[in-house]
């Protein structure tokens, strides 16, 4: 299997990126694939390793030995076909994932890892544009209806599998289009809104039924639902904004990030006037040759550093709260840990152009007189004790014309539909979901609604395992749906 | 009747209202099960061919006995022996003298036998007994004439013999006179003992248990008893009588792991005394009870048959089970050495140079019975005939002269009578498969042709085999159904394939014709452990042979290896007609679909098949399972007596509805079923099944009774995974089914040969293997009498498991083509969604940064992923939980430092890892005061010698070779103290010796018991090869067998060389466990070993089979339990240090094999986690990317493991312990030994297959009137050595190097004779430092066991006389010279002078024997240079260094696995095809260099030794060079080459 002496003998390569210059001019993405030639020389660095740290840091558990050898051996086919049995979405992940695998690959012990991601993403590409990803719906149906609520990641996943498993499934979108955090929150030029549509099409004609710009709970009765469904799937994602309670919040150029990438979004996409993830309309919020102040260092900020560059923002500063990560792993981050934000990178976004400062705390928001944005105060924050000091004196003005708050999300919504399903929450307001049934019968959740925010390989992993919980429900618990924690043909007592 | 705790008698046995005899220690106790023991010894007899009858025989015959002690044992009481025993012919003049005096009138000889009877000693319950014996001698029309009660002498004996002793009696029979003859007579006498014996344990009269007639015979008698070899004269005074006459006397003495005192088990038996063990034993009983209904003989009236049964008693050993059965051939009209023939026929399947006539009597009763196989060495007579045999693979030693006077002495060992040599005229040894026999009434010894051809002449054999028929005669079929192609992943899940089975196990099988190979040890789940639904195979563990018999070697030695079968067949096994050849022969045990076809429509010669269905109704909770099982018994039944002579079970039927029987569960029901009714040989047992596919369900259907395999849905999936392109290479159907059955009959000749059994038809319905975790009420019904002493699952949870896997097969929806494959496995590497596993990503991480970072909370962390996993456990040990606590503070226990001490790493040699790992776990172990492993690698001497503080490693060895450079601290030492010696003796001399504090004998290894290693060529660099005495980049083969240990007595030997080698250094002997290996280490504590180590069968590897990794060897709880309960029951506990390993991770873990019986320890796969091996499972092919497991010099370097880390494991180890300790209230590790009292089976359990296993056997208390630890030291009689006057005498040399001369007189009682002095020399003046022949002692006589084994350079020993086995064993620069007394007048050329397995792991020195010498000359040899004049079978056997130079002729099997050093070869006309080509090239001998040194060598011979034939061959020396050829290993040739040239272009550069 692989390549014995495949990782001494050939280098790390993934995927490339056009030069700057050319990639700011517009949203594509900017990923310059591989060869296939070139993948399978990849895959066959995979050392098949007897204990596989890549397939166990994997969310989804993606069985990577296993396509990574064959790709090396040409069998793109059953590459393929490995992939699908744990990913429903390789497209979005092979783009999207910071890839915990590549962390954890052994060969990253000694060398450059496998470029897991690279190879994932090339097979189902290779499959896209081979006919290989033609519809199969399902050989029987079982008469069972299941109404999944949210099209992120999560809600499609569980949707793709509950649908497999023969269930009628009809997934509610508020917004005019699926995908969620994917078609309105990344941008473009990181994924782009044709690699979500196509996904969505297929399993349309696999027999999933979207129903867009239905709110439930708002334009859609909660009862209609519970009439209608056997089973509801609450996949409606962690959308509640953490905000910043800072003196001149309500300025006028001060929005949250989510506001300001699903705008731009829907101006991508040429789509009918500017809304928010809601759906609802808001007035336009452009970064055009203003200096823009990104608050919070996460990949949301980074989505908002790309997007204010492409925008033809003056200057872009993104300002962290935490102290500057190290550089490479450390003590605290051994292999094969991924180290996430505790580790120093630069996003694609960020090496566009942008500046970056960390142990920053905002302290107030200053205004002109219209109440525009001029700048923010803020002051440097001593973390050597392990908890932030401010350094005295060392406070200053950032001069700003756009400050855009990129510091996650709190949990979901709670008015409206939960409140009328009256599911239980957590003590972090998310939806109380053990194994993912929630407190009130036939209703399940899964994704950032249940878990709090996360990647989307998480996301697309809660879709699949709370699909398996649904179908077992539906089965008196017997499911053969596939899940990364349980093998199909086992049994405890 | 007794109460014993054995299986309900057969049913056979109820038809005649009897239950069986019952003479021998049946109770098991714990873990301890008597079946288990095993005897292996010395034998030998002395004859006069003349037929006269003296005294002086019968006096000899006890020297000799005395002469064969060290080939016995005692017990933990030095006077208790094993047992010994005489057999004799008829003393008529003693009895008629000491008959008169009591009242008994004795008639004419042949008109009277005696009985000779142990009797229970209590008066009551023996005049009852007696009373008995006479009712039975009248009812078959004889009667008694009186009773003599054997006087003895217990005065010498032991409380353990005493306590079993019984009452010895004679009983006298008068033949009556309605007998047509004295032979009608024997016949009688032979029905009364078997009837007597029978008739008294059924009546269950009080003292039945001390009732046995060890001989009854008109003939013969037989005086044995639980004795030494020098008690027996005593004990017995008859045979001090000068009346006691006899022309025979076979003797024996018994070494046995026996453990239980017993008068009846002593040797010799009615006919025969054995030495060797029986590995086909429970095959042989159970094929033997299944041809009882058919017995039937002109000789025997109905009744008579009747009266005999059962031939073979249950409870006797292996020796008595054979003793049987020849007994009743012998009985029934045939001669004995006809029917040693057919019981131990020699390896004639593949023999090229055997006649016709005899291959057609081989095949001929080949068909009648299967052989028992195993090492034997058989001494037998008749009374007129007697004579001597050995197995096909003459794994035992037999010598034998005839003097002029026509005495003719045999025995295991030369040297055992001393006459004068000028009286002798023939010198031999017995050779393989062939047959000894003197006829006192010929007076002479007749050779093995004639008596051969006499036997195989009577009847027209070859004639009658034209009845055979052979499956590719029969008509083709017209078609072959087979199930639909698109059902084909459903049936792939109802059997539980995974997708590792298809990529890991079926494509490397496919593809190459191999078994799949993996490295590292299993850390899954047993499968009753497991949440997965398992194959019933799983719960079934290969047996293996250790110390009581050897593994054989299937590749290299595949002559004697046979895969042939047959069906059908006579039943009745006392006669011989034309229908007993009436067979189907079947050349392997698989079967295409073809094949299987052919054989279901067979019309021919009377033969017809039936098809039985062996599906059930998948409906849960109906116990559908069992009602299937009875139905398909039935049916059995029914088409036997309809007249079916093939029975086919078939799974072919499933479907949606219908679930299979577990093809297992079906084949072993069905055949013990027939067995039980009389019927199994009736019809030959065949199995369709889509379930085999890996090697190991082959071998448990073949060994629970199928006679073939047809595996329909492994060939549809090969087709399926072709037809998919899943194969790496391209295969053709035809090719790809072709390599499946080749790597499946490789894998089942492995199997086999790991029991030591050679051929299939011994193989078949052997049952070697232990069940674990299946209910006793399954396993007594379905799979009787095989070994099970963890209870488990029954019917019921068999049938849930099978139905769960035939739900997700049928009931699942088909999901979306592909997405839903097969189940992932995980097995063999960790999946998330497969097997759960020990060693995951968690626990794998936690351990090292827990270590790295002297980080004890992230220990504790990992210490609860592991121990939890043992709350849903994983092991044996995770079914139990600690009970009765007693906290005490922790600063009460045992320190720390202290505990560490107990702590061993594991062995991995120098090769399989790397340098920078193997020596970091020395300094680390050396620092802790533990003890790191060599392996079996043998050690770079640079490594003896501590450094000082701030030495680097690159100061020792160069920079360019430590690639990862090391600064030590003062007193570091990289020198391991535990030196390894394993069967491919690599780099063992006596240096190597010497530089031990614990010397090793490896016996078996966990991950693949019974099997030899292979260190693939390009792990062999410079360095490697220099430390092992090897080649560099020629690969290295370690043998299954140690050569010098076929048997206990041989392992007791081997203690004793090493121990010689070294008499500072402790000795272990490393076993695996199974069941009964406590019967073995009470065997290995006989023989003196300091240390008994039980591994468990999941320890790591650097490569094997992966299904050997799986499914060989059982855990260490078991084992080390059994070991444990066994030594202390037997008083031997307290000299031994029990030692365990197998996957030991957590304090938890130590604390629980403490509890079980260990006082040390051994860890090694963690160790090497903690220096940074993340179980890739990748050694085998030299890959690991952190440089653990490679000697690749760029992966090397990636190594980061420093000796801190791994004394940290071993610390917080022991600290972890000690908390255990604390908490249940021990303050010493001593204290806490075998207190199973503190442990109790896990409560709450609801796991559905765990909830039922039983653990309780595992707790068994005995108590113990010594330590439960080791507390005393072995005796390991070194005081008495030869060796201790050879100090004295060689002083001046010892002290200053100066010359010695000097003669000395040497017996075969003086054993390993140089090798003390040896040492001696190499610890005082280090290796190789003194001048050549320095020392040079003048022999005479017969040299023991073991002479000059590892003999230094300086040392010469010339010998005028003989030498028994392993004559310069380890040979490590000295010089040996052997010729026959000078006065001989025998031909010395063609005469034995010296036994088996000479120059085993030889290093360097020299050696000229004049004369011939015995089977395996020169195994191993890597440096010695050896002149010889003529040799036995498999000379030169994975040779890889040295030379050896063959005057005349060899024999078969030459050079087999010889990979390196050159051979020159006399060539006369067998020399070419005796030569096994596999390896190496016949060249002619042409090369200046090479022709210089065969003269030389051939010229110091005759120098040396005076030989005449040297001395010819040199006269003529123009024409004599052009009879020898070369014999050159070709990768040798090739490395050497290599070699030649790079230094070639090294001198350039």
């Amino acid at each position: 299997m692989g390549k014995e002496t495949g990782f001494k003998e050939f280098d790390r390569k993934t995927f490339g990126y056009k030069p700057v210059e050319e990639r700011v001019k517009g949203y594509s993405e900017f990923m310059i694939p591989l060869t296939q030639a070139e993948v399978e020389t990849q895959g066959a660095r995979c050392m098949n390793c007897g204990v596989p740290f890549c397939h166990s840091g994997c969310p989804l558990g993606n069985i990577i030995p296993d396509f990574n050898d064959y790709v090396y051996r040409r069998r793109w086919d059953k590459a393929l076909e490995s992939l699908r049995s744990t990913n429903n979405f390789p497209e979005f992940t092979g783009r999207i994932c910071p890839a915990p695998c590549e962390s954890a690959c052994v060969v990253g012990l000694v060398k450059p890892p496998v470029a897991i991601k690279t190879v994932e993403l090339a097979i189902i590409e290779h499959a896209w544009a081979n006919g290989l990803m033609s519809p199969k719906p399902p050989h029987k149906r079982t008469g069972k209806r299941v109404a999944v609520v949210g099209s992120g990641p999560s809600g499609l996943a569980a949707a793709d599998q509950l649908n497999k498993a023969g269930h009628s499934v009809t997934v509610f979108e508020r917004a005019e289009k699926v995908g969620g955090l994917m078609r309105y929150g990344i941008p473009d030029f990181k994924l782009d809104k044709n690699v979500v549509q196509r996904r969505a099409d297929l399993m349309a004609e696999e027999g999933v039924v979207f129903r867009t710009l239905a709110n439930v709970g708002v334009n859609v009765p909660v009862s209609e639902l519970r009439q209608n469904f056997d089973a509801i799937v609450l996949t409606g994602g962690s959308t509640q904004p953490r905000d910043l309670p800072i003196p001149g919040r309500e300025g006028k150029g001060v929005h949250p990030a989510m506001e300001f990438l699903a705008q731009n979004n829907h101006r991508v996409a040429k789509l009918e006037g500017l809304r928010n993830q809601r759906g609802e309309k808001v007035e336009e919020i452009l970064a055009t040759g203003k200096r823009v102040l990104v608050i919070g260092g996460g990949d949301t900020g980074s989505d908002c550093v790309g997007t204010s560059i492409r925008q033809g923002a003056k200057s872009v500063l993104q300002v962290e709260l935490l102290p500057k990560p190290p550089e490479g792993r450390t003590e605290r981050t051994p292999w094969p840990t991924h180290p996430g934000p505790a580790m120093f990178s630069t996003s694609t976004s960020q090496a566009e152009g942008c500046e970056r400062d960390w142990s920053v705390q905002s302290k107030e928001i200053l205004r002109d007189k219209d109440g525009n944005v001029k700048g923010v105060r803020a002051v440097k924050l001593d973390w050597s004790k392990g908890k932030p000091e401010e350094v005295p004196g060392s406070e200053y003005v950032i001069e700003c014309e756009l400050v855009l708050l990129a510091m996650g999300f709190l949990h979901p919504e709670h008015k409206f539909m939960l409140e009328e399903l009256g599911v239980d929450l957590d003590e972090r307001g998310n939806v109380k979901a053990a194994n993912h049934a929630t407190s009130v019968d036939g209703v399940f959740a899964a994704g950032d609604m249940r878990r709090g925010q996360s990647l989307v390989v998480w996301a697309i992993s809660e879709g699949r395992e709370c699909a398996r919980a649904v179908d077992a429900w539906l089965n008196n618990g017997a499911s053969y749906l596939a899940a990364k924690a349980s093998s199909l043909c086992q049994a405890k007592t | 009747m007794p109460a014993w705790d054995a299986p309900p008698p057969p049913s056979s046995f109820r038809h005649w209202g009897i239950r069986e005899v019952n003479i021998l220690p049946t109770e098991r106790h714990g873990l301890y099960d008597p079946a288990f023991e095993h005897d292996a010894c010395g034998v030998g007899f002395i004859a006069d061919l003349n037929g006269n009858k003296t005294h002086e025989i019968v006096s000899k015959g006890l020297e000799i006995l005395v002469n064969l002690e060290h080939r016995g044992a005692s017990g933990a009481e030095k006077n208790t022996g094993d047992g010994a025993g005489i057999l004799v012919q008829m003393p008529h003049s003693f009895f008629l003298k000491v008959t008169s005096s009591i009242g008994i009138a004795l008639p004419v000889p042949g008109t009277y036998g005696v009985g000779m009877v142990y009797l229970p000693k209590e008066p009551k319950a023996r005049k009852k007994i007696q009373g008995v014996v006479e009712r039975c001698v009248s009812e078959c029309g004889q009667s008694v004439i009186g009773w003599r009660e054997v006087p003895t002498d217990a005065s010498s004996l032991g409380p353990t013999a005493i306590s079993a002793e019984p009452s010895i009696w004679q009983v006298f029979v008068r033949r009556a006179p309605d007998l047509a003859d004295a032979e009608a007579f024997e016949r009688k006498l032979y029905v009364i003992r078997k009837y007597v014996e029978r008739t008294i344990v059924e009546a269950g009269f009080e003292g039945a248990h001390d009732f046995y007639v060890c001989s009854l015979s008109y003939k013969t008698i037989l005086y044995k008893g639980m004795l030494t070899p020098p008690q027996v004269e005593a004990y017995f005074p008859d045979l001090a009588d000068n009346a006691f006459e006899s022309a025979i006397a076979l003797i024996h003495s018994r070494f046995s792991t026996n453990t239980m005192p017993s008068w009846p088990l002593a040797h010799p038996f009615r006919t025969l005394a054995h030495n060797g063990e029986i590995n086909t034993l429970r095959g042989n009983r159970n094929w033997m009870k299944a041809r009882e209904s058919a017995l039937a003989s002109e000789l025997f009236s109905e009744d008579d048959i009747r009266k005999i049964l059962p031939v073979v008693d249950e409870h006797g050993s292996d020796s008595a089970a054979l003793d049987n059965v020849v007994e009743l051939l012998v009985m029934a009209g045939r001669s004995i050495p006809h029917v040693m023939m057919m019981l131990i026929p020699e390896a004639w399947e593949k023999d090229p140079e055997m006649s016709a006539e005899k291959k057609a009597f081989y095949e001929y009763h080949g068909a009648l019975i299967e052989p028992w196989d195993g090492p034997a060495s058989v001494a037998f007579t008749d009374g007129h005939l007697i004579g001597a045999t050995l197995d096909r693979n003459g794994l035992r030693p037999s010598r034998y002269f005839l003097t002029k006077d026509n005495i003719l002495v045999m025995a295991s060992e030369a040297g055992v009578l001393e006459f004068p040599s000028e009286d002798i005229v023939l010198k031999g040894r017995l050779q393989p498969g062939r047959m000894f026999i003197a006829s006192l009434d010929e007076h002479r010894i007749i050779p093995d042709e004639e008596i051969k051809h006499r036997i195989c002449s009577a009847k027209p054999y070859g004639e009658w085999l034209g009845n055979k028929i052979v499956v590719s005669d029969l008509p083709a079929p017209r078609e072959i159904r087979q199930p639909a192609t698109d059902s084909i992943l459903d049936r792939q899940k109802a059997f539980g394939y995974t997708l590792e089975d298809l990529r890991m196990l079926m494509e490397p099988m496919v593809r190459a014709g191999e078994e799949a190979i993996g490295s590292m040890g299993t850390d899954t789940p047993l499968a009753v452990l497991s949440d997965k639904s398992h194959v019933l195979f799983d719960y079934f563990k290969q047996l293996f042979a250790q110390v009581t018999n050897p593994p054989i070697d299937p590749i290299r030695e595949e002559t004697v290896m046979s895969l042939v079968s047959y069906v059908g067949g006579e039943g009745n096994l006392l006669t011989e007609t034309p229908s007993h050849a009436r067979i189907i022969e079947l050349e392997r045990p698989i079967l295409t679909n073809d094949e299987l076809e052919r054989l279901r429509w067979v019309d021919k010669n009377g033969f017809t098949a039936k098809t039985i269905s062996i599906v059930f109704k998948a409906v849960e909770g109906e116990n559908r399972l069992e009602k299937a099982l009875d139905r398909i018994r039935r049916q059995a039944v029914d088409a036997i007596e309809e007249g079916y002579e093939v029975i086919i079970l078939s799974d072919k039927p499933v479907d949606s509805r219908h679930a299979a029987i577990p093809s297992l569960l079906a084949v072993s029901a069905v055949h013990h079923h027939l067995i039980r009714r009389g019927l199994r040989g009736q019809a030959g047992l065949i199995i369709e099944t889509g379930e085999a596919r890996e090697v190991h369900h082959f071998a448990c259907l073949l060994g629970y009774g199928a006679s073939a395999v047809n595996p329909y849905l492994a060939f549809q999936t090969i087709e399926d995974m072709r037809r998919r392109n899943l194969i790496a290479e391209d295969v053709t159907q035809e090719k790809a089914e072709y390599n499946f059955v080749k790597a499946v009959d490789k894998g089942l000749l492995k199997i086999m040969s790991k029991m030591g059994i050679s051929t299939i038809p011994s193989y078949i319905g052997a049952q070697i293997f232990e069940a674990v975790g299946i209910a006793k009420a399954v396993v007594d019904e379905y799979f009787t009498n095989t070994p099970s002493r963890v209870d488990g699952i029954g019917l019921e949870t068999i049938e849930r498991e099978t139905l769960l896997r035939h739900r997700f097969a049928f009931e699942a929806i088909e999901l979306e083509d592909g997405d839903d494959d097969l189940e992932v496995g995980g097995q063999y590497a960790w999946r998330q969604r497969g097997e759960r596993h020990m060693l995951s990503p968690d626990t794998i991480h936690k351990l090292q940064q827990a270590c790295w970072k002297n980080d004890w909370n992230q220990w504790k962390e990992y210490t609860r992923l592991i121990d939890d996993q043992s709350k849903n456990p994983i092991t044996l040990r995770g079914l139990l939980d600690f009970q009765n606590l007693a906290p005490i503070s922790i600063d009460e226990v045992e320190s720390v430092d202290s505990i560490v001490k107990r702590f061993a790493t594991g062995a991995m040699s120098f090769g399989s890892i790397s340098w920078e790992a193997h020596t970091t776990m020395a300094i680390a172990m050396n620092r802790l005061g533990g003890r790191s492993n060599t392996g079996e690698g043998g050690e770079d001497p640079r490594r003896y010698t501590a450094v000082k503080g701030g030495t680097k490693v690159s100061d020792i060895v160069g920079a360019k070779y430590a690639l990862v450079d090391y600064e030590m601290k003062e007193g570091d030492s990289l020198r391991s103290s535990i030196k390894q010696v394993a069967s491919g003796r690599f780099g063992v001399t006596s240096e190597y010796l010497v530089n031990a504090d614990e010397l090793q004998i490896k016996m078996a290894q966990g991950a693949k018991p019974g099997e030899g290693g292979q260190l693939p060529g390009h792990k062999v660099d410079k360095w490697i090869g220099a430390t092992r005495h090897s080649t560099p980049g020629v690969a290295l083969i370690s043998p299954p067998p140690h050569h010098d240990i076929y048997s206990i007595e041989d392992l007791a030997q081997l203690i004793y060389d090493l121990k010689n080698g070294n008499v500072h250094a402790r000795i272990n002997v490393k076993l695996v466990s199974e069941v009964g290996v406590g019967t073995v280490a009470a065997g290995v504590a006989k023989a003196h070993s300091d240390v008994v180590l039980i591994s468990g069968f999941d320890g790591g590897t650097g490569a094997s089979p992966i299904t050997s990794i799986k499914h060989a060897g059982l855990p260490w709880e078991l084992g080390l339990a059994e070991a444990h309960q066994v030594l202390v029951r037997n008083g031997l506990r307290d000299r031994v240090v029990l030692q365990t390993d197998g996957m030991l991770r957590t304090g938890r873990d130590v604390a629980i094999a403490a509890m079980l019986g260990a006082e040390e320890w051994g860890v090694a796969t963690a160790a090497l986690v903690v220096m940074g091996c993340i179980m890739m499972r990748k050694c085998h092919l030299n890959t690991c990317p952190v440089g653990v497991a490679t000697q690749d010099p760029e992966l090397r370097k990636n190594f980061h493991g420093k000796p801190e880390y791994v004394e940290t494991f071993f610390r917080y180890l022991a600290q972890d312990l000690r908390e255990t300790m604390a908490q249940l209230g021990f303050r010493t590790v001593d204290e806490m030994v075998g207190r199973v009292d503190k442990l109790a089976p896990r409560k709450g359990v609801t796991h559905w297959k765990a909830k039922h296993v039983k653990v309780a056997n595992i707790l068994h208390k005995v108590e113990s009137e010594s330590t439960a630890y080791c507390s005393t030291k072995q005796d390991h009689g070194i005081d008495t050595a030869l060796d201790n006057e050879l100090l004295k005498l060689c002083a001046p040399a010892v002290e200053r190097k100066e010359k010695v001369r000097a003669e000395i007189r040497l017996r075969n009682v003086n054993r390993t004779v140089g090798t003390i002095l040896s040492a001696e020399l190499t610890r005082r003046h280090g290796a190789d430092a003194l001048e050549d022949d320095t020392i040079h002692l003048k022999c005479t006589g017969t040299a023991g066991q073991s002479f000059l084994a590892f003999g230094v350079k300086g040392v010469t020993m010339e010998i005028e006389g003989e030498a028994n086995d392993y004559f310069c064993k380890g040979l490590s620069g000295g010089r040996a010279i052997l010729y026959p007394p000078r006065n001989s007048v025998f031909d010395p050329a063609s005469n034995a002078i010296v036994g088996n397995v000479g120059f085993y792991g030889a290093t360097s020195g020299e050696a000229f024997i004049m004369g011939k010498a015995g089977e395996r000359f020169c195994v191993r040899n890597s440096g010695a240079r050896v002149v010889v004049e003529s040799i036995g079978d498999h000379g030169a056997e994975y040779m890889t260094g040295g030379r050896l130079v063959v005057l005349a002729d060899i024999g078969r099997n030459f050079a087999a696995g010889m990979s390196g050093g050159v051979a020159y070869l006399f060539d006369d006309e067998k020399t070419r095809s005796r030569v096994n080509k596999a390896m190496v090239e016949i060249e002619d001998v042409v090369e200046p260099a090479d022709l210089e040194e065969l003269k030389s060598m051939i010229s110091r011979h005759a120098e040396f030794t005076g030989s005449a034939k040297a001395k010819a061959l040199l006269a003529d020396w123009t024409n004599s060079v052009k009879k020898f050829v070369k014999v050159m290993p070709v990768d040798y040739k090739r490395a050497l080459r290599e070699m030649a040239l790079e230094a070639a272009e090294g001198g350039k550069a």
